[in-house]
């Protein structure tokens, strides 16, 4: 199941799909063949290495084997502050109660292996009325919003 | 005081909101504990012996009369009329029940306080200075730096899930009274040409494996302190170890690598980070620190104290420091009386702290690293009636930094981590050593104990350490010398084998009776054993 939510309106539950899309291989497959352009990306694994490449990515998918792991957090951030465009999607170990910090740092979709209740999903992302801090979603962050 | 506005409240009310919704979920069983425990643990609510333990947070330590009448509410309704402060300046109630954790964040939320990141793998509540704002050695208050610290790491996306726990602490004084360096980023306001930033020393802390922390920057400007703490902590959270929770501190990452390469890597995080716009303008922190202002002192103030009650004097003399404005004075109110759990106080207490702050010490309270409460702000003029109003409550020991000053964790009496009692180790040397007069004559004197490894209860930084431990089905308790958590910053050596109950209390007494035959004059007991090292005091144990 994956789950888009790419755009600032909360997920719908006909949001929900299975894309028929190109599977993602390895980190290391990746970077010996020129043609993939879906990549998944271990916890271990450095998402600087993706830099040179991402032009012609459309999917990099992050693992998160166990949701108390949260390199992928930064491994998110820094393929958006890279300027990654395409999609970024969490798999693995991906609960309702992460998934508003994940979309934070650049995740936009997420492929939770045991399904979240839509309604808990809704409700997630949109608890937070404003941010603290910059991140890597464009938020406005809170000191900002007082100065101007 | 730092005061909320509308933002600072909504992100509050948002957490409660979520927090309420969470604990329905488990109650209802949709989420299993295992889920639960660390969004629980992120709102400070832990599983403990006999009951849920709730750690409330008290930003730098400071609270003003409203807030710590709060929390004198929280124990009396929820509690058993009692709550614990803490090391790391907050306070925490032993005897919470679940379903009463959402109300209880709302009342705190009335009066702008909470329970975020007083626990978990994230960056923790950040620790200060108690006498931040008063001092006579500082050069600025810290507190305006921590705030901004604050706001940056409460419900940072990237750093809620690191290998483990992450503490700061901001300090602004060479006299280091918050164990800044066994911190994981101990940060120091400094003044070069003209102009404050922070020392950053990363990867400090106590546990199993002490480590004090090296200087990884001498100067970070104020306007890229963000900056570089978020580069410190990315390289952390990307190479920290994840795979032995025993190794994943920061401290041994930074130990693993070297602080030369851990600079290196910081450095280059931080030279791509601070083009990322994530500092606050210079507004932001003025901003903050107008709020910090100091509050309208008298400086002509009369500096005369009446000294003519002799037991009134024998507390002026221990627990009143030196206030920088004339006329003035900080007072310390002592939670060890001899036989009491070291950083207790009942709800009545704790609101005739709280009524105490308000009449007199311009509604401000600190909670200390030691735990203690400090009143910062006192008239000397007033020192009477207030020691006064403290005697009455069982609040005017005279024992600050002497051997009954005890710092102890919970221990066995009540945490799940503990392999040891500490509360009634505290209980005994206090009551061994309750003569005063004895007790002036050792001067100054840190005795910390720990009930098990994890090291809460501050060991390796006693100038006496205790550490207990489980050995074979007994508790048993390791002996330590020679630490320090101030300035002059040191870990304790381990004595030898280890003792029962009554065997440490009487090895704490051989070491003490060996310091006062060996001191030189002016020497304090870490002195004495920093000169002539553990080989006497060894013989005076075991020989």
């Amino acid at each position: 199941m994956v789950e888009r939510a790419d755009n600032q309106s909360p997920p719908q539950a006909e949001g929900w799909h299975t894309n028929g899309e190109e599977p993602a291989v390895t980190l290391d497959a990746f970077l010996s063949q020129s043609n993939a352009t879906a990549v998944r990306l271990e916890p271990d694994e450095d998402a600087r290495a993706l830099i040179p490449h991402l032009d012609r990515l459309a999917l990099i998918e992050v693992a998160f084997p166990k949701f108390r792991d949260g390199r992928g957090y930064s491994s998110a951030r820094i393929l958006r502050e890279a300027g990654y465009a395409g999609e970024l999607r969490a798999q693995g170990d991906v609960l309702v109660d992460q998934i508003a910090y994940m979309k934070r740092c650049g995740f936009d979709s997420f492929a939770p292996e045991k399904d979240l209740n839509p309604a808990d999903v809704e409700a997630a992302l949109a608890r937070w009325p404003e941010h603290y801090q910059g991140a890597a979603d464009g938020a406005v962050p809170i000191w900002k919003l007082r100065h101007g | 005081m730092y005061k909320y506005d509308e933002y600072d409240h909504a992100m509050v009310a948002a957490r409660v909101a979520e927090f309420s919704d969470q604990v329905k979920r488990r109650l209802a069983g949709e989420i299993t504990e295992d889920q639960f425990k660390p969004l629980r643990l992120m709102n400070g609510l832990y599983l403990q012996l006999h009951a849920y333990m709730l750690r409330v947070a008290v930003p730098y330590g400071t609270l003003d009369g409203r807030q710590m009448r709060m929390l004198a509410h929280i124990a009396r309704k929820y509690d058993r009329d009692y709550g614990h402060f803490t090391t790391r300046q907050n306070i925490q109630y032993n005897w919470i029940k679940l379903e009463d954790a959402p109300a209880i964040l709302e009342d705190l939320a009335s009066v702008e306080m909470h329970a975020i990141q007083t626990s978990g793998n994230c960056i923790r509540n950040i620790s200060s200075d108690q006498w931040a704002g008063a001092a006579a050695d500082e050069i600025t208050d810290p507190r305006p730096w921590a705030e901004l610290l604050r706001q940056w790491s409460s419900f940072h996306p990237e750093f809620s899930y690191l290998p483990r726990k992450f503490k700061i602490a901001v300090i602004a004084a060479d006299e280091d009274r918050a164990a800044m360096r066994l911190h994981d980023i101990g940060i120091q306001i400094v003044e070069k040409d003209g102009r404050h930033g922070a020392a950053f020393y990363v990867g400090g802390g106590m546990g199993r494996t002490p480590m004090i922390a090296p200087l990884i920057k001498d100067f970070v400007p104020l306007d890229d302190m963000l900056s570089y703490a978020e580069a410190c902590l990315r390289v952390y959270n990307r190479y920290g170890r994840r795979d032995n929770i025993y190794k994943a501190r920061i401290k041994i990452l930074i130990h693993e690598l070297g602080a030369e390469e851990y600079r290196r890597q910081v450095e280059e995080e931080f030279a791509h980070v601070k083009s990322l716009g994530i500092d606050p303008p210079k507004a932001e922190f003025d901003r903050i620190a107008a709020q910090f202002a100091s509050p309208p002192l008298d400086a002509s103030a009369s500096d005369a104290i009446d000294r003519s009650d002799p037991d009134f004097a024998v507390w002026v003399d221990q627990n009143v420091a030196a206030h920088k404005v004339p006329g003035h004075a900080i007072v310390n109110i002592s939670l060890k009386p001899v036989g009491s759990i070291p950083g207790d106080a009942s709800s009545a207490q704790i609101d005739l702290m709280a009524d105490l702050a308000e009449k007199y010490s311009h509604d401000e309270l600190r909670v200390t690293h030691a735990q203690n409460i400090v009143l910062p702000h006192v008239r000397k003029a007033d020192l009477h009636v207030i020691w006064q109003e403290l005697d009455a409550a069982g609040l005017a020991t005279p024992n600050l930094d002497l051997i009954s000053d005890i710092i102890a964790c919970p221990g066995l009496d009540y945490c799940s981590l503990a392999n040891a009692r500490s509360i009634p180790v505290a209980q005994k040397i206090a009551t061994r050593f309750s003569d005063l007069g004895r007790q002036k004559e050792l001067g100054e004197l840190k005795l910390k104990i720990s009930g098990c490894i994890n090291a809460c209860g501050h060991h390796h930084a006693g100038h006496i350490g205790i550490l207990g431990v489980d050995r074979k089905g007994t508790e048993n308790y390791q002996l330590s010398l020679g630490g320090s958590g101030a300035e002059d910053v040191s870990l304790g050596t381990i004595t030898g084998p280890g003792f029962d109950e009554d065997g440490i209390v009487d090895a704490v007494e051989r070491v003490t009776d060996k310091y006062l035959a060996e001191r030189a004059d002016g020497e304090r007991f870490v002195d004495t054993y920093r000169r002539i090292g553990m080989a006497p005091f060894k013989e005076a144990i075991y020989g």
